[in-house]
């Protein structure tokens, strides 16, 4: 039953990668919104477009992990 | 990891997609001491034996019409070499030398691990907490060495209205101490789950109705995977970067 349990929780945090998958479209829909207002301006900012997304996906791999660690730590 | 949760019997799949992530010694013996050789050992010194072909063999002609060897060495550098400068200016390029090990041995430990039947040592935490604790206490270290109290402005955003300031320092030296963590699981969990998925479509390939798909998908996330594996190691860099801005730099 417990380990039943567990699995019913690894579905559930995959909801999770769900949520980082809003976070990383709304800094690469927002990147592009004023990428092409001002395109001259565009290339310059890609590294701080990659440090958003990265934090933004970090908390998404938070989930995984914590899917991963109900599957096969608990 | 994944010995206990074999999916053969009971989950339908050929083979569990975990079970690419085993450690194993690779000269016989069951026990793991801190000397073993095992696969991961391996295959990161594959990976550092690369990165002194590409690096060393690459630019030791200095031709100047470069081969294709000599132009992704010297390509890497630049690239690694304008990211410093970029991110933390002028007096941080002394840590590039660190930052290039770090991206070369990432990108390489990446890529190897795409190869079919190789083992990706980026995959494990065990890795990558030792890459991020180690920026972590340069970072520290250096910041504490050269401003002394004065890199604690870091956490005192002065910006702020005043009676803000307590509950930002609260969060600041959360986020402060949270960083390894967020380092090194991105870059391990990134590469796991990648790895994961494309193993999960090859167990569906050996169901013969849907296995065109599966075929097709395998490909196209190989595909993404190449892609991650270059991002991942871009990321970490640029974040040590960043970091180390902090160091140099301190307060807001």
């Amino acid at each position: 039953m417990e380990g039943q349990l567990a699995h019913i929780g690894a579905g559930l945090a995959a909801i999770g990668s769900g949520a980082a998958a809003i976070g990383v479209g709304n800094v690469a829909g927002n990147f592009l919104a004023g990428a092409l207002r001002n395109p001259s301006a565009a290339a310059s900012q890609t590294a701080t477009l990659f440090i958003g997304i990265a934090f933004a996906e970090a908390l998404g791999i938070f989930s995984f992990l914590v899917a991963l660690l109900l599957m096969f730590a608990v | 990891m994944a010995t206990e949760a074999h999916g053969g019997e009971e989950g339908g799949l050929v083979f569990h997609p975990m079970d690419q992530f085993i450690v194993k010694p690779l000269f016989g013996g069951d026990t793991i001491e801190w000397y073993t050789i095992t696969n991961a050992t391996l295959w990161m010194g594959i990976a550092v034996l690369a990165i002194i072909g590409l690096m060393v063999l690459g630019t030791s002609r200095r031709a100047t019409i470069p081969t294709r060897m000599q132009s992704i060495a010297e390509l890497a550098y630049g690239f690694v070499y304008k990211m410093v400068e970029d991110v933390t200016g002028k007096d941080g390029v002394k840590f590039f030398p660190y930052v290039m090990t770090l991206f070369m041995f990432i990108v390489m430990a990446n890529f190897l691990g795409l190869l079919p039947m190789s083992f990706t040592t980026t995959s494990h935490f065990a890795v990558t907490v030792v890459l991020a604790l180690l920026v972590f206490l340069t970072v520290t270290i250096y910041g504490v060495a050269k401003h002394g109290t004065h890199f604690l402005g870091l956490f005192w955003v002065s910006s702020a209205p005043l009676p803000l300031r307590p509950v930002l320092a609260i969060i600041e030296l959360i986020s402060y101490f949270v960083r390894p963590v967020s380092h090194s699981i991105r870059l391990a969990g990134n590469v796991m789950a990648g790895h994961a998925v494309i193993k999960v479509f090859a167990g569906f390939a050996a169901i013969a109705t849907i296995s065109p798909v599966s075929v097709v998908a395998i490909t196209a996330m190989y595909g993404l995977e190449v892609l991650v594996a270059f991002i991942q190691a871009y990321v970490f860099t640029i974040l040590t970067c960043v970091y180390l801005k902090d160091a140099l730099h301190p307060g807001h």
